[in-house]
């Protein structure tokens, strides 16, 4: 997940990229998913690369990723750590755990100055019966307290 | 106290991602440890979860009595669990007991669940072992048109929210001519409260391809796509691994059990918007565009992914065919009450005491769902509301919680089934916020597609904190009805035509909480403390 100002790079990135989803129907989204893997973002750079590659107007695809969440334009932080705010969290207090990241410094949507964390929202992660629930780095955690995000936290600034 | 004289035990720690987010996968490395330590004798295989989700991790011990189970087993459990005996269904703190025999579990009618949580979700063996491909068989032997029909006389109907007959759209997409047919499978299951989707997927997911096979089969499609949210990334990679396994097994691709039958099978991943559950939004994002709705019509069973006939059908819908198949439409169809037949897959979550998967047939009550398999809340405070149906689902007062689970009853009563989602608040619960989300989750995750959803969300939630803040209230009460009376009326899709539900319910039933009068509880949840609740309803 290194991230590279580089022109040449994601240009060489995205163009390879393409050439694996080549045979797919309608294959931006697979296609942006795995820019955003192995650039951790999807760059303005790859936009014109995108739409020369794949024989759509720039519009079209800086329209497609601004529509989605996911896809980010900017770096985030080394790891990105998810608290669900959806209604079954919610009811088991999810604000606490929101609220408890702001108090340590990580308002949601923004990345620590060290560049270790991002912490985010999101709405369902499936695990409504054993909320609140959180995701780092791709792992699912149930049944999470403030003290318990507090070492989800710790853990994913000391990796 | 180890098992020299016995055989290998067999020993089951599930791998779905709830049972995972509460330890499961350091259980099962705790119990591998004793295994490689040489004390124990014991295989462990990883299962989908049984849905007895407060009970997780859920360990269980093939023995001569049946599965014996113990949970919620923490990894320092353990040892004190082998030093029991737990091999051969000992005594223990944690012991359960034979987990078919919970009356939680054995009162329940698990027709499309029967076997996740049973198996080895990604063993091909395991699958046939336990009935599966009979569907499959079944079908192949007959006609398309006869499938189609044996789907429609079944009575099912899709588990996606709108309850829409799958043989019915199936028959259009039949009566097409076009040789090119797909059938998408919806698994964004974006709403607050579902997780049977998930719990197929990774627990199942043989189940799910043999459907969409007979879809495929009964419509006559040679493509097939399965459109996963990306927050489900087990999902993702359990399904992925099942259709590699299916493919060498000859159970999807070219000549499809030497039936002349070609069907093969792609996942997709969504980008994180829930709107792409709507299903000609999902089209889109399959196409790899932006997701924004579509009119209809066109319907997609006539033009749908590229321009295709297309059946697109949730994963419970697909995930129940090959039942429907294996044991005949009128087994199916016995089940459930009026026009809601067969079983309906209920979800239990938010602030419950046993939250989890309760499969049984349409016509159970709220309360019966939401006390007796509930068990009330986790937090041990009084009930105060459930949502039901997702975030586009009203919120019931626990005076309505008698209304039979059925979509014609619920619809009477202003409310929705929906995807059999149920999410439990306690008194705790502030009305006034809950509506605010749904206006706020509604802004945020419109399609941009028409005003009245995108702008009247975004209105929404300033005139509900005017209300609040007590700012001309009576004239911004008016104002909040007009606009939900908008966003009914004048909105595409059900995202803005349906968030008024969530709100009007809260107002109707706790006008209070909007009103400055009944001050928010600022009281930390008190922990269940109670007796031991486990496997009881
Ligand atoms: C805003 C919105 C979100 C939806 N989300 C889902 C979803 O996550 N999963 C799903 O199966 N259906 C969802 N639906 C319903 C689908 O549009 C569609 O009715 C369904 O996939 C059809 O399959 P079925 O007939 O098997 O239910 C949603 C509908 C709307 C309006
Ligand atoms: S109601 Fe909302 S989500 Fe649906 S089409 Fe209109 S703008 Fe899009
Ligand atoms: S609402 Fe948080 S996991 Fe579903």
């Amino acid at each position: 997940m290194t991230t590279s100002g580089n022109d040449v790079t994601v240009e060489s990135v995205v163009r390879g990229v393409v050439a694996r989803h080549r045979g797919e129907r309608g294959a931006l989204l697979p296609v942006l998913h795995a820019v955003q893997a192995e650039l951790g973002h999807v760059p303005q750079e790859a936009v014109p690369v995108l739409a020369e590659e794949l024989n759509l107007s720039r519009a079209d695809v800086h329209g497609v990723v601004t529509f989605y969440h996911d896809f980010r334009r900017e770096p985030a932080g080394r790891t990105t750590v998810r608290i669900c705010r959806a209604e079954a969290c919610q009811a088991l207090g999810a604000d606490r755990l929101v609220s408890y990241a702001r108090e340590s410094g990580l308002p949601l949507g923004e990345t620590a100055a060290d560049g270790s964390v991002t912490v985010e929202q999101v709405f369902c992660l499936g695990n409504c019966a054993l909320g609140p629930s959180v995701e780092a780095n791709g792992r699912l955690y149930g049944r999470v307290g403030p003290a318990r995000l507090g070492s989800i936290l710790n853990g994913t600034v000391s990796s | 106290m180890n098992n020299p004289a016995h055989s290998t035990a067999t020993v089951y720690v599930p791998r779905d991602s709830a049972a995972r987010s509460v330890g499961a996968d350091e259980v099962a490395q705790a119990l591998q440890q004793a295994a490689a330590r040489g004390d124990f004798a014991l295989d462990v295989v990883r299962n989908g979860s049984r849905g007895m989700l407060w009970l997780e991790p859920l360990v269980e011990v093939v023995t001569p009595e049946g599965r014996v189970g113990y949970g919620p087993v923490a990894p320092e459990d353990v040892d004190s669990l082998l030093a029991a005996g737990m091999l051969d269904g000992a005594d223990h703190p944690l012991r359960l007991g034979v987990v078919d025999e919970l009356p939680w579990l054995a009162r329940q009618n698990r027709v499309t669940f029967a076997r996740v949580g049973v198996t080895d979700p990604l063993s091909a063996e395991d699958y046939e072992a336990h009935g599966g491909l009979a569907g499959l068989r079944a079908a192949l032997e007959l006609a398309p048109a006869d499938v189609v029909a044996e789907v429609t006389a079944s009575g099912l109907r899709g588990r996606g929210g709108a309850g829409f007959p799958a043989g019915i759209k199936w028959k259009t997409v039949l009566e097409c001519a076009d040789e090119l047919k797909f059938v998408c499978c919806n698994a964004d299951e974006g709403d607050s409260g579902t997780f049977a989707d998930r719990m197929v997927m990774e627990g199942d997911p043989f189940m799910l391809i043999e459907g969409m096979t007979i879809a495929a089969h009964a419509v006559g499609a040679s493509e097939g796509y399965l459109y996963i949210r990306s927050e489900y990334p087990d999902a993702v990679a359990t399904m992925r691994r099942a259709i590699g396994i299916a493919r060498e097994h000859g159970w999807l691709g070219r000549n499809i059990l030497g039936s002349g039958l070609h069907f093969d099978l792609h996942v997709r991943v969504g980008a994180g918007a829930y709107i792409c559950g709507e299903e000609t939004s999902m089209l889109e994002s399959l196409e790899g565009k932006r997701g924004t709705v579509r009119a209809k019509p066109p319907i997609p069973a006539v033009e749908g992914l590229f321009g295709r006939p297309t059946v697109v059908n949730n994963v419970l819908t697909l995930a129940t065919v090959p039942v429907v198949l294996a044991e005949g439409a009128q087994a199916y169809e016995r089940l459930g009450v009026e026009r809601s037949r067969g079983t309906q897959v209920f979800q239990l979550g938010g602030n419950i005491a046993r939250g989890g998967i309760v499969e049984t047939a349409f016509g159970i009550t709220l309360r019966e769902l939401v006390e007796d398999y509930g068990g009330g809340t986790h937090s041990g405070r009084p009930v105060r509301t459930a949502q039901v149906g997702g975030p586009l689902g009203a919120y019931l007062p626990e005076s309505m919680f008698d209304l039979p689970m059925d979509y014609e009853a619920f619809a009477a009563a202003g409310a929705m089934v929906g995807h059999g989602g149920v999410v439990v608040f306690d008194d705790s619960v502030d009305m006034a916020a809950q509506a605010r989300f749904a206006m706020e989750f509604c802004a945020e995750e419109s399609c941009g597609k028409c005003t009245p959803c995108r702008v009247g969300a975004v209105r929404g939630v300033e005139v509900i904190d005017r209300i609040v803040a007590g700012t001309h209230r009576d004239e911004n009460l008016a104002l909040l009805e007009d606009l939900c009376d908008l966003m009914t009326e004048g909105s595409l899709c059900a995202m803005g035509g349906l968030t008024p539900l969530p709100v009007r319910s809260a107002l109707t039933h706790f006008p209070d909480d909007f009103l400055g009068g009944r001050r928010l509880l600022d009281i930390q949840p008190v922990r269940a403390t109670g007796p031991k609740t486990e496997g009881t309803a």
